[in-house]
């Protein structure tokens, strides 16, 4: 599938402040599943740092942007064709050993109710059957509603809550998946929805398990399925904050209000 | 020099200078108290926390001026950022920081100012005159004034550390003598009278200069005179001229040491060369409050053009 | 009872390198020693070397104790110790730069995976990154005991940034300015040369991309840290800029410092802050005292970090067995210096053993460090055991144990004359393009008597370390 990507993130100071530092995971990643035929990032006013590839197998890039400014406009447009791997994350460089993705993080730690979700699965030999089933657990257990978490929900917080958004979907797979000894990750990218492409308030994000024989397959527990052709991989980290395709932070007192669109198209 | 380095400099001499004007002001302060006057002794306080810029936090902590009350909150009070032991303590920790750039001498000077306040803090307050309070206070900041010119290296920041005396210098004494205006302020007629003669005495003695006027000027102390000495006078060293020239000596230093001018010396050079065409009539045709209103304004700002062009940490 | 190796009386006699501190110690009259220690405490005062070591927190105006009797190794004692301390400082980061690229080590199943994968000391964000001239740990602090003439254990590696070397600095300082006698009837190894050896090290890791004299700073995390003298001490002999976070800022490719002048280069950055703080875009977002970005300059080779992100995970307790398995594996050599023998509890066999021998053994926690949530078998009460052992089992992972060792003993001035104390040893290896070894170090001495417990916050001082010349 051609898929085009448009991708606006507004920030904007309420007082002008005197530099922005960003670091940036806004490359589609190198693996079978996708070829870029065009891919281009702009910030405003902004100067492009270093760059490099990490263990992980992402490109960073470094950007910063010198002041006084009140507002920095990031802007990503592009192109990728898209093949369905069903989740299979293959021909992907990457030197990070899989146990890394063993380490708790505040948001994927695993409470009395994370572990019980993952109960029950310990004489299951089929381990992408059992990566298959949790993911379809924390599906039911954490129904798709926007507005009710927020940025730094916890996967515990969410369960209790029983409703949330992708990034709380992915946390928790991560959470239970971790802590029955499956290496797992939080993977943000972008997501073809049907229809006609409508600009969307967000980039989407999901989970990634490492099983064995299959190396890392992603699961997509909000929408109950694997990533196919209608998704786009940015980069991988051991959660949301980790794994963010920007992260940056404003030398001044200005308040920072953030502003983003996304739409994912199709080629006609 | 790293602006952090700098910019602690700068406030080590701005708060010894500081410390050692509030210790003035409590002088003056005790001195016209003694006198009688026209409004009471609390309007002539007031005035004096007016001048001095902290009237507002002091009516908050303690509403009227008691004199017992104004001496612990311009001395003691850490909720007085200009308070004697504000400015010590803090002159101390700039120092600490930057305490690779600093002399042990400098270092020395600070720290037992530091120690020997934490000694007072816990001496009863019966025990502690308000003489012996002032006499401390300029005790030490003369004793970090002179490890600083005996021993340190005239580099930048040497430079660093001047602006900062000259600039609080500046300003603090357009402060003291608008302490002057207010107290002659509720009746003009007291113009010229004993009263008024003895007031300005007072404060030519709080700045330790009553001896240095008369060798300059003999005969009767008039306002005129004394507007002339510590406004316009060159000799004066607490001079609003004597300060502003120095602060031109240190930014032309920087500004060769850099190979570069900036906008604080461009500055710095206009403020002079209004005071060096100016008479001590014009003074008083502008209003000596209102001069000196505008004059703190300017050298305020002049502060700000400082930290922009050296010591924010966004120079270019 | 113990039997004890003291340093100085060896078999009814005076061990060589001591000979003549014994005439020195026996024509000291009382008055003048105590003289002199008030003299010594007068100027360490002085100078303002009041701070805490090792990372023990408290109060930073506190005065760590200085004996001024003198810890003396020989020459030939010293060579043998240099030759082990280069052996494991090189061990230690051929480790770190195979766990960081290939993991042969672990494929080579030499070393459990999860207790380097899992480690929290590992930083996923610099896998595959090698750091100029394959370095992750420039300063590694070793810290060693004496039990015999000829015994000399490991008892931790350091590799991150060890602190306490302004003590061996100023603590040979001193005793210059107050012994100079004994200078010059010994023949002692100067350890002066630390500060521009340190410089040395650091500017030869410069990174790809500095085409010039490298610029390089001191990063702390600031004047309140109780180590702030130690960084201002060492950037003030360095010659160097001692920097705040606040001081630093990335531009484009490259790292800035905020001078008086405008923005000046940085090109090697010795920092004393730990990896979680250096970048609030890499780690801990809520970090006051790092730099935005500097970790992707970093990545990208547009500045050194010394010690290198990701370090931390040599220098781990539960890490620390396996260090002979890398000389042997890296270095194909027999390790020179002894590891503490120590077990597990999160072995099933390790644990067993363990209670079972609680009374004799020091149990530690695996991150604990200062002498802290420790356990000393032999110099603890029947409860103190049986309190640590509720402690192990709940978390048996937590926990390691050691045998007690038989540290040695050096006289040491105390209130009655002289009585033998036990010390350790921390050298400071610095490891660039070379490897150097300033020869000392700094002894700890436990000032208590009997005591084993040499931490500066537990009635520990220091002592300066000579190593005589042959």
């Amino acid at each position: 599938m051609r898929l085009i990507v448009d991708h606006v993130t507004h920030y904007r100071y309420d007082l002008p402040v005197r530099a922005v530092v960003q670091s940036h995971r806004l490359t589609p990643s190198l693996f079978d599943g996708q070829r870029v035929i065009r891919w281009k990032i702009s910030v405003s006013d902004g100067q492009m740092g270093g760059g490099f590839r990490d263990g992980a197998g992402d490109w960073v890039q470094g950007w910063t942007v010198l002041g006084p400014v009140s507002g920095i406009k990031v802007h990503v447009e592009g192109e990728v064709e898209t093949t369905d791997l069903t989740g299979m994350l293959r021909g992907h460089r990457e030197t990070v050993p899989p146990l890394t993705y063993l380490h708790h993080t505040l948001p994927t730690r695993a409470d009395m109710a994370l572990a019980k979700l993952g109960e029950g699965l310990e004489d299951t030999t089929d381990s992408l059957g059992v990566a298959h089933e949790l993911s379809r657990r924390v599906a039911d257990a954490i129904h798709y509603r926007p507005g009710v978490t927020h940025n730094n929900t916890t996967a515990a917080e969410a369960l209790a809550l029983g409703e949330g958004v992708c990034q709380d979907h992915a946390h928790a797979l991560i959470a239970v998946a971790r802590h029955v000894g499956i290496p797992a990750r939080y993977v943000s990218g972008y997501l073809h929805t049907d229809g006609d492409g409508t600009m969307q308030e967000a980039a989407h994000a999901w989970a990634e398990l490492h099983v064995d024989g299959f190396g890392w397959v992603g699961f997509d527990p909000a929408n109950r399925c694997c990533p196919d052709d209608r998704y786009i991989r940015l980069g991988s980290g051991l959660d949301a904050q980790d794994a963010a395709p920007i992260r940056g932070s404003a030398r001044g007192l200005g308040e920072e209000s953030l502003d983003v669109t996304v739409s994912v198209q199709t080629q006609q | 020099m790293l602006s952090r380095t700098a910019d602690n400099l700068y406030w080590i001499a701005r708060n010894i200078e500081r410390a050692e004007t509030t210790a003035r002001f409590l002088e003056v302060g005790a001195r016209i108290a003694l006198l009688p006057s026209a409004a009471g002794y609390r309007n002539e306080w007031d005035s004096l926390l007016r001048a001095s810029g902290t009237a507002d936090g002091f009516a908050k902590k303690y509403g009227d001026p008691v004199q017992r009350n104004i001496e612990s909150y311009l001395f003691f009070d850490y909720d007085n950022p200009s308070s004697v032991a504000n400015c010590i303590t803090r002159a101390r920790e700039n120092g600490r920081i930057v305490r690779t750039a600093l002399t042990t001498q400098v270092w020395d000077a600070l720290n037992t100012a530091f120690q020997e306040l934490r000694q007072l803090e816990r001496t009863p307050r019966s025990q502690l005159d308000l003489s012996r309070l002032t006499e401390w206070t300029m005790r030490h900041a003369a004793m970090v004034r002179g490890a600083i010119d005996a021993t340190l290296l005239r580099n930048d920041g040497w430079d660093f550390l001047n602006l900062g005396y000259y600039l609080e210098r500046a300003d603090n004494t357009a402060r003291l003598m608008d302490v002057k205006y207010y107290v002659l302020l509720p009746r003009v007629e007291y113009v010229g009278s004993g009263l008024d003669n003895y007031q300005w005495t007072t404060l030519l003695r709080a700045m330790s200069s009553h001896r240095a006027f008369h060798w300059a000027y003999g005969g009767e102390v008039t306002a005129g005179k004394i507007a002339h000495f510590l406004i316009l006078n060159p000799q004066c060293p607490r001079s609003l001229i004597t300060s502003i020239q120095g602060m031109n000596t240190h930014l032309d230093r920087l500004g060769r040491g850099y190979h570069r001018s900036s906008t604080a010396q461009g500055n710095a050079r206009s403020l002079l060369a209004q005071l060096a065409e100016m008479r001590v009539e014009d003074v008083f045709e502008e209003g000596l409050h209102e001069f000196l209103s505008r004059f703190i304004g300017e050298v305020a700002q002049l502060g700000v053009v400082i930290h922009n062009s050296y010591l924010n940490g966004d120079v270019r | 009872m113990t039997s004890y190796f003291n340093e100085m009386y060896h078999d009814q006699a005076v061990r060589p390198p001591y000979a003549r501190l014994q005439n020195w110690v026996q024509s000291m009259p009382a008055e003048l020693r105590q003289m002199k220690q008030a003299e010594a405490e007068a100027l360490f005062r002085r100078i303002g070397i009041t701070f805490a070591v090792y990372g023990e927190g408290g109060d930073p105006d506190r005065l760590i104790p200085f004996d001024m009797f003198p810890r003396v190794f020989s020459g030939a004692e010293w060579s043998r110790l240099e030759r082990g301390i280069k052996q494991r400082a090189r061990a230690l980061n051929a480790f770190l730069v195979d766990v960081y690229g290939r993991g042969e080590i672990v494929r080579a199943g030499r070393i459990p995976g999860r207790l380097v994968y899992q480690n929290e000391a590992y930083e996923k964000a610099v896998v595959g990154i090698v750091p100029p001239k394959g370095v992750y740990s420039h300063i590694v602090g070793i810290d060693l005991v004496r039990t015999g003439p000829d015994d000399f254990f490991v008892l931790e590696d350091n590799c991150r940034t060890p602190s306490g070397v302004s003590y061996m600095l100023e603590n040979r300082e001193i005793m210059m300015r107050m012994f100079p006698d004994i200078f010059r009837e010994n023949r002692i190894e100067p350890v002066e040369q630390y500060p521009a050896a340190l410089r040395r090290t650091l500017a030869s890791v410069a990174p790809q991309k500095c085409d010039r004299e490298p610029t390089v700073v001191i990063l702390t995390p600031g004047h309140f840290n109780s180590a702030y003298y130690e960084h201002s001490f060492l950037a003030d002999l360095m010659g160097v800029e001692l920097v705040e976070g606040q001081d630093l800022f990335v531009e484009g490719e490259f790292v800035f410092m905020r001078t008086t002048e405008g923005p000046k280069r940085v090109d090697v950055i010795y920092r004393r802050i730990d990896d979680a703080f250096i970048d609030p875009l890499c780690f801990r977002p809520d970090s006051m005292l790092g730099i935005p970005g500097l970790m992707d300059v970093y990545r990208s080779g547009g500045v050194a970090i010394c010690s290198a992100p990701g370090a931390g995970v040599a220098d781990d307790k539960a890490v620390y067995t396996y260090v002979p398995e890398m000389i042997r594996f890296y270095l194909g050599e027999e390790p020179l210096l002894q590891n503490v023998p120590t077990w597990q509890c999160g072995k099933a066999d390790d644990l067993k053993y363990v209670l079972e021998h609680l009374a004799e053994l020091v149990v530690k926690e695996v991150h604990g460090s200062g002498g802290y949530g420790m356990l000393v078998g032999p110099k603890s009460t029947k409860d103190q055991v049986e309190n640590f052992r509720a402690r192990i089992l709940a978390d048996p992972g937590n926990y390691i144990a050691q045998p007690t060792l038989a540290l040695s003993t050096t006289p040491t001035f105390v209130e009655e004359g002289v009585a033998p104390r036990h010390v350790d040893l921390r050298p400071y290896c610095l490891v660039g393009e070379r490897i150097e070894l300033v020869p000392g170090g700094l002894t700890r001495v436990a000032l208590t008597e009997g005591s084993l417990v040499v931490n500066s916050s537990q009635g520990g001082g220091v002592k300066d370390t000579w190593v005589l010349a042959e």
